[in-house]
């Protein structure tokens, strides 16, 4: 082959790659634009005072269009119908009485993330710290303490490239956080000092005690904290990111027991006998779920098959029966203000 | 037996001096991995969230797939490096694997669960564990032996340029696309196809061992290579040091728990070793030409030592940060490349890629269990305090090492 051969293949390679991954581009973001336009918007209802006043569910919508991302509010007794847009955007909310959680995203050549406190109108009230990909956000049920799960990249040891968690505990009327990897772990009455303890997933259960999940060299607990006595006991393993049932008995989380990496089940254990109930939902979920009622569960799925990133809210029962079903189309990271 | 074999880089040196051009060959080599570098840095620099929000595979998960990264490409390198030197076409080896990471670039579109992506990012790295060892022998056959080490010292540069364009592009595309990942992944498959272009039609197709030229080497040939007394001390001590290197998971760790500041441009830290390495991978290469090979080796371990006391010590922000980052890239510039070409002079022709990929698996797997042990000290410790440990054991080990791998007459006797 003479050079001019050569160079000509190349020519005629490079041409056709980029004009190729150009057209590739081009048409995505065609597609992308007549998707949002042509996505059957979803049904709104503008009236945020009314659907606040009632019984309701908060969470990330992510149908596609203008308002992907936005947080939405719907009533408990109609979850699935016209859900009403908030102004916040948040890759994680969690709303309780008159005050949200808001982990969001700021997308750019390096993507930061914030946390914000919000308001009754949804503004902005206090920023918080935040390191790290928002994983799990929390509020205690009168709103006034908050706790965020972050990844942090890099806090690993045996293998370069893995991920760690950090959790703050924080009091929405200011004052400094609390990383929860600075209290005391007690793993049967023995303190463990390792430097890889992690700890994520937090819910409340007062002022001063909540749940956890702490993790060190392999081994997963569920840990009852003392913000007052900055200890995290452990009383179970393979239990994680817990959530508290309304009446405060029992405790939803995912279990890892011996499935593959990655890979958990829906279960509830009932904290006065210590017996778990693995949940009728099969496939796997990787979320802290949430209570609809102190007999159901709800949780986001992504939604599978698609092209588009959008996932679902599910609901199943609480006594592992029951088939898990849609609560809400396009949604994510729900909370029940009751 | 073999005839070729040259430990030092002074004995020709007058011949065609540091002025000597660096061939073209080694030039077009370093423009394929410049683009393989674009092309992969952006499918790594996005993986992590697109693993996890459109995916839904869990980080945990992802630090798996991680894992599996280092293990599998120093497997394969040694068998790379054995089937270039058998079949004396070390560009084919590279083509393959240089096609293997292409492929998997596109392979991402379709691969929507956990174990379709693992053996994705497997195949990939698979590619790069078979082309590493092939194409720097490419290199040290195309480059003049005065200059080895700058030749080198210009590959590993436009490398590592290459990696760090990569991460911009694909966040640019994102920009431009959100949640474009699709686009992300074509982009990088069509950037990847356009270095193995290059590679084809531009890079000749050198038939090593020139020196006999008649039949292919045996396999006892290439093997043999693998026990040469040359190379036996400056693998152990190659080996030693890399017992004592603290993988850059750690660094970066150190520094970030220390600043707070640095956790919120954790992606920077590397931006900035990548930035000493590419200005100093150049430089570096000319004085390992000049002075020798081992010596600028060795100085590189020490520049280590400078990073991990920098790193470790209480006293933090950007300044301190900076100077663990210029520190710890000028380590790699006097490592990288340095490394293959002190191998090359030291193995017969016919044995080099096979000699190289040995070379860098010790090195790669000696830091895979420093790794582990450091991990375990760490438990303990904490990193900072990790870190300033290994200081006083790095600076015993080094005059150690450079005893090892001093000049040894006998040998020089053997290359005359």
């Amino acid at each position: 082959m003479t050079s001019r051969t050569r160079l000509a293949i190349f020519a005629a390679v490079a041409v056709l790659v980029v004009l190729g991954a150009a057209g590739y581009v081009v048409r995505q973001a065609a597609r992308q634009q007549a998707a949002q336009s042509a996505a059957t918007p979803v049904a709104t209802n503008d009236d945020l005072a009314a659907v606040t006043a009632v019984p309701h569910l908060a969470f990330r919508s992510t149908a596609l269009g203008d308002t992907y991302g936005r947080v939405a509010l719907a009533p408990l007794s109609d979850p699935d119908g016209p859900r009403t847009f908030t102004r916040a955007a948040c890759e994680r909310v969690y709303a309780r009485a008159d005050t949200a959680i808001c982990l969001s995203a700021h997308r750019g050549l390096v993507t930061t993330y914030q946390s914000h406190l919000l308001g009754p109108d949804w503004d902005v009230r206090r920023e918080l710290p935040l390191t790290g990909l928002p994983s799990r956000a929390r509020l205690s049920a009168d709103g006034s303490l908050v706790a965020t799960t972050t990844f942090v990249y890099g806090d690993s040891y045996a293998m370069p490239g893995q991920f760690s968690t950090r959790t703050l505990v924080s009091r929405a009327a200011g004052g400094p956080s609390e990383d929860l990897e600075q209290f005391r772990l007690l793993v049967n009455g023995k303190q463990i000092n390792a430097a890889d303890r992690n700890v994520w997933g937090v819910t409340f259960a007062d002022d001063d005690t909540f749940y956890a999940t702490a993790a060190s060299g392999g081994t997963t607990w569920l840990v009852r904290g003392s913000l007052r006595e900055r200890t995290l006991t452990a009383l179970r393993e393979d239990v994680e990111c817990p959530s508290l049932s309304p009446d405060g008995t029992r405790i939803a989380f995912k279990k890892h027991g011996d499935l593959p990496a990655g890979q958990w089940r829906l279960a509830v254990l009932d904290l006065a006998t210590m017996r778990e109930t693995v949940l009728a939902e099969q496939r796997s979920v990787d979320d802290q779920a949430e209570w609809l009622d102190d007999s159901r569960v709800v949780y986001g799925l992504p939604r599978t098959g698609g092209a588009a990133a959008t996932s679902d809210i599910w609901v199943a029962d609480a006594d592992g029966g029951g088939t898990p079903r849609v609560l809400v189309h396009d949604a994510w990271s729900p909370s029940v203000s009751r | 037996m073999y005839i070729t074999v040259r430990d030092r880089p002074g004995a020709d040196q007058l011949r065609s001096g540091p002025r000597a051009r660096v061939a073209s060959t080694v030039v077009l080599l370093g423009v394929v991995s410049m683009l393989t570098d674009v092309s992969s840095e952006m499918v790594n620099a996005v993986l992590p969230i697109y693993l996890t929000a459109h995916v839904g595979i869990s980080l945990l998960g992802y630090g798996i797939i991680d894992g599996l990264y280092q293990g599998v490409s120093s497997l394969v390198r040694v068998a790379g490096g054995y089937a270039a030197d058998r079949g004396r076409r070390p560009k084919w080896v590279a083509v393959i694997g240089y096609g293997l990471s292409a492929l998997s670039r596109i392979a991402l579109l379709p691969a929507q669960t956990m174990g379709a992506i693992t053996s994705v990012v497997v195949a990939d790295r698979l590619g790069k564990g078979l082309r590493t060892a092939p194409r720097d022998a490419l290199i040290a056959d195309a480059a003049d032996p005065a200059a080895l080490g700058r030749s080198f010292g210009v590959h590993r540069m436009l490398d590592t340029i290459g990696a760090a364009l990569g991460p911009i592009a694909a966040f640019a595309l994102l920009l431009l696309l959100p949640d474009g990942y699709d686009a992300v992944f074509v982009v990088s498959f069509a950037v990847a196809l356009v270095g193995l272009a290059v590679l084809v039609l531009f890079v000749p197709n050198r038939r090593l061992g020139r020196a006999s030229a008649a039949q292919k080497p045996s396999r006892r040939d290439i093997l043999r290579v693998l026990t040469t007394p040359a190379l036996r001390r400056p693998l152990l001590a190659a080996a030693l040091l890399g017992l004592l290197t603290v993988g850059d998971g750690f660094l970066y760790l150190t520094l970030q728990q220390r600043d707070d500041l640095a956790a919120q441009y954790f992606p920077l830290l590397a931006v900035g070793t990548n930035v000493a390495y590419l200005a100093l991978a150049v430089p570096l290469g000319r004085l390992a030409d000049r002075v020798g090979r081992g010596r600028v080796f060795l100085g590189g371990h020490l520049a280590l030592l400078g990073a991990y006391l920098a790193a470790g010590s209480l006293t933090g922000g950007w300044a301190a940060t900076a100077v663990a980052l210029v520190f710890f890239g000028a380590y790699y510039a006097a490592t990288d490349g340095v490394l293959p070409a002190l191998v090359s002079r030291l193995v017969p022709d016919n044995g080099r890629a096979t000699g190289i990929a040995a070379a860098q698996t010790v090195v790669v797997v000696a830091r895979f269990a420093s790794s582990l042990g450091f991990g375990a000290l760490a438990l303990n410790l904490g990193t900072a305090s990790a870190l300033l440990a290994v200081v006083p054991a790095l600076a015993v080990a080094l005059p150690v090492a450079a005893w090892l791998m001093r000049p040894r007459p006998d040998a020089a006797a053997e290359a005359a």
